[in-house]
């Protein structure tokens, strides 16, 4: 985390004034935001207020209509192809449903980024392929297809192909979005350790309160009314100090007692602990 | 039986319901709604002592009351309900129901036009765009540097190859029997019955056996990929592969190409031969040919450059299969039935890309003085 510190100044992704839509619908627009590096970045909001748009934004599926995306200093959707592809081997990204390969196994599926970019021997492979999967506690499943996998198997074997190439920044869609509550808390702690683990960026979309409140340090509301980010910071900050209504119906809502809700991941931590084995 | 009836006393209505009040039992209440718009009513209360069993049909019918109240400026007063019909009836909306303006669809031929064209245009360049890939791919391939996974393409090829000899086999073969039925029913008029091999074997070659089996692949292994691609897509699987700058092209449309452009033209001479086969046996049972004879007919009738012919058509066939299929695929929305509706579409367009580029090679097989 020293390193972190140091570079606080220099966002490792920043977008400016950036409108998404499509023909004349807008998504959003005036969107401005910076995430640090070394944090977790919440994208948050309501159903339909365009969160997963933005990812894909970012993520370089779908360019904006206008405004500027910056990674690590380049000016992201004025590169070439070519680059951008480049560029996009440096992220590590865990789709909403998984997203897994389908005809691929769960080890396949890790290992196909790998055999793309990489120059790594067969031997070296598995046994990076068998790393990845033990970090999300799916070392067993290697030889499954993806049909063969729960909801949560799919979500942490996803998130084991998106750790495949070491990326810098990690971008989430809805991690814990059809998991049950124990589950969703497990994934979250579990992207809280490899944050630390590997010291990347996290950049997490997600209308899911626990979650957001557990592993967020920062983070942007997005409104589907104005169509635009109408308040900024981690959730914890927006709950206890926007004022605006939007913000205050949304974070007070799903959000059992939250007198008692302890922003941080240690008391679900405990939790979980308590609750049985560790992975 | 749900009944209802309807009292009034100094300004305020009271509803008494009684029977069973559920969705098979019908209830008519045109004149309940008439009375309620009694001018002089200021609110209206409900009596459910007699009231049996109730479902969706009560609530139903307490809505009609609620919005009836509503716009006659009646206090709609739920207390005599019971508690959780009352609260169904509140969560309902009051306000009576907005007719909704119909979307004007006006015909606007030159806007409808120029936006079919421009969308043309932009699948003509997303199609040229992926078969630039495509051949990009093809090339790398032939290097030896193509991205993509061999057990992909085996898998494809298996697919496109052994699995579909016996459709595209029972199929020729048919075929080939059809012909030399009707061949020897017109021929005998001319006591040219000697002439059923060569009828068989030059239309096969030529033209039956090639179109035929592309056909049956279109529907066989063309609806497979684009129905396979439209679930990929539906699935993220291709948004997975591009954020990682795998190009598509080249991962998942050629494999589907290469196999198939590697099995058709032999599926063809396998189909060509078959379609033989069925005409022999034809010839042998009902016009007493022996297997010899036929085959000699066939070998003076039919040139070897026919083959070479044949076998090039079927390989530009494999490529629009493959090419289409996986295209109309990707452009897929993303739903389950999109899936099935690609398929289809992928299936309509394969059957008539192959009739076109048939007519183009009849063409110009013409013009070469064949």
């Amino acid at each position: 985390m020293g390193a972190n510190r140091l570079l606080e100044g220099a966002p490792i992704l920043s977008l400016r004034d950036v409108r998404i839509g499509y023909g004349d619908t807008v998504v959003q627009q005036q969107l401005s935001f910076d995430v640090q590096r070394g944090s977790v970045f919440a994208i948050m909001g309501g159903s339909g207020a365009g969160k997963s748009t933005v990812l894909n934004t970012m993520i370089g599926l779908a360019p904006p209509q206008a405004g500027t995306v910056t990674f690590a200093g380049e000016n992201y959707w004025a590169l070439p192809v070519d680059e951008r592809a480049h560029i996009g081997r440096r992220f590590g990204v865990l789709f909403q449903t998984g997203a897994l390969w389908s005809s691929l196994t769960v080890g396949q599926n890790v290992a196909l980024p790998m055999q793309m970019f990489t120059n790594l021997d067969r031997r070296t492979m598995r046994r990076f392929v068998e790393l990845k999967l033990a970090l999300v506690g799916l070392e067993d499943a290697a030889d499954l297809l993806p049909a063969q996998l729960s909801g949560g198997m799919a979500k942490r074997a996803g998130l084991a192909r998106a750790l495949a190439l070491d990326p810098e920044i990690l971008f989430l869609d809805e991690p814990s979005a059809g998991l049950d509550p124990v589950a969703a808390r497990r994934l979250d702690d579990l992207i809280l350790d490899l944050r630390d683990a590997l010291g990347a960026t996290i950049v997490v979309v997600s209308h899911d309160l626990l979650s957001l409140f557990a592993i967020a340090d920062d983070g942007v509301f997005l409104d589907a009314g104005t169509r635009s980010a109408i308040a900024r910071g981690s959730a914890a900050q927006l709950r206890d100090q926007s004022e605006d209504p939007q913000v205050q119906a949304f974070m007070r809502r799903e959000n059992p007692g939250s007198a008692g809700l302890h922003p941080s991941p240690y008391l679900e931590d405990k939790l979980w602990q308590a609750s049985g084995s560790r992975r | 039986m749900p009944a209802w009836e309807f009292r009034s006393a100094n300004g305020a209505g009271m509803i008494a319901l009684s029977g069973d009040w559920l969705t098979r039992s019908r209830v008519h209440a045109p004149e309940l709604a008439r009375r309620c718009r009694d001018p002089t009513l200021r609110r209206l209360g409900f009596d459910t002592s007699q009231l049996g069993r109730w479902d969706t049909m009560l609530v139903a019918f307490l809505w009609d009351i609620k919005r009836a109240a509503a716009a006659g400026g009646m206090v709609f007063d739920d207390s005599g309900l019971p508690p959780s019909a009352r609260e169904l009836v509140s969560l309902l909306p009051a306000a009576p129901r907005q007719p909704r303006t119909p979307v004007q669809h006006r015909l606007r031929p030159l806007s409808w036009t120029l936006t079919q064209a421009v969308n043309l245009l932009v699948d003509v360049g997303s199609s040229a765009v992926l078969v630039v890939g495509t051949a990009a791919g093809s090339a790398r391939l032939l290097l030896g540097r193509a991205r993509f996974r061999g057990a992909d393409l085996l898998a494809d090829l298996l697919n496109a190859g052994p699995r579909a000899v016996a459709i595209v086999g029972t199929v020729n073969f048919l075929v080939g029997a059809i012909l030399a039925f009707i061949g020897a029913a017109e021929l005998r008029q001319y006591a040219a019955q000697a002439y059923v091999p060569n009828l068989v074997g030059v239309a096969s070659v030529r033209e039956l056996a090639s179109v035929v089996t592309a056909i049956v692949m279109a529907g066989r292994t063309g609806g497979a990929y684009a129905a396979r691609i439209a679930a990929m897509r539906s699935n993220d699987e291709i948004a997975a592969l591009q954020v990682l700058g795998i190009p598509v092209s080249e991962f998942l449309i050629l494999p589907a190409v290469v196999s198939l452009c590697l099995a058709m033209p032999i599926l063809y001479l396998l189909g060509c031969f078959i379609a033989m086969v069925g005409g022999l046996a034809v010839s042998i049972l009902s016009l007493g040919f022996t297997a010899f004879q036929y085959l000699r007919e066939t070998v003076d009738a039919v040139p070897l450059s026919d083959f070479v012919f044949g076998a090039i058509k079927s390989i530009a066939f494999a490529a629009l299969i493959g090419a289409v299929s996986c295209q109309i695929g990707l452009k897929a929305a993303r739903s389950a039935r999109a899936a099935g509706d690609a398929a289809t579409g992928a299936v309509v367009a394969n059957i008539l890309g192959i009739i076109a580029l048939d007519a183009l090679f009849a063409v110009m097989m013409d013009a070469s003085g064949r």
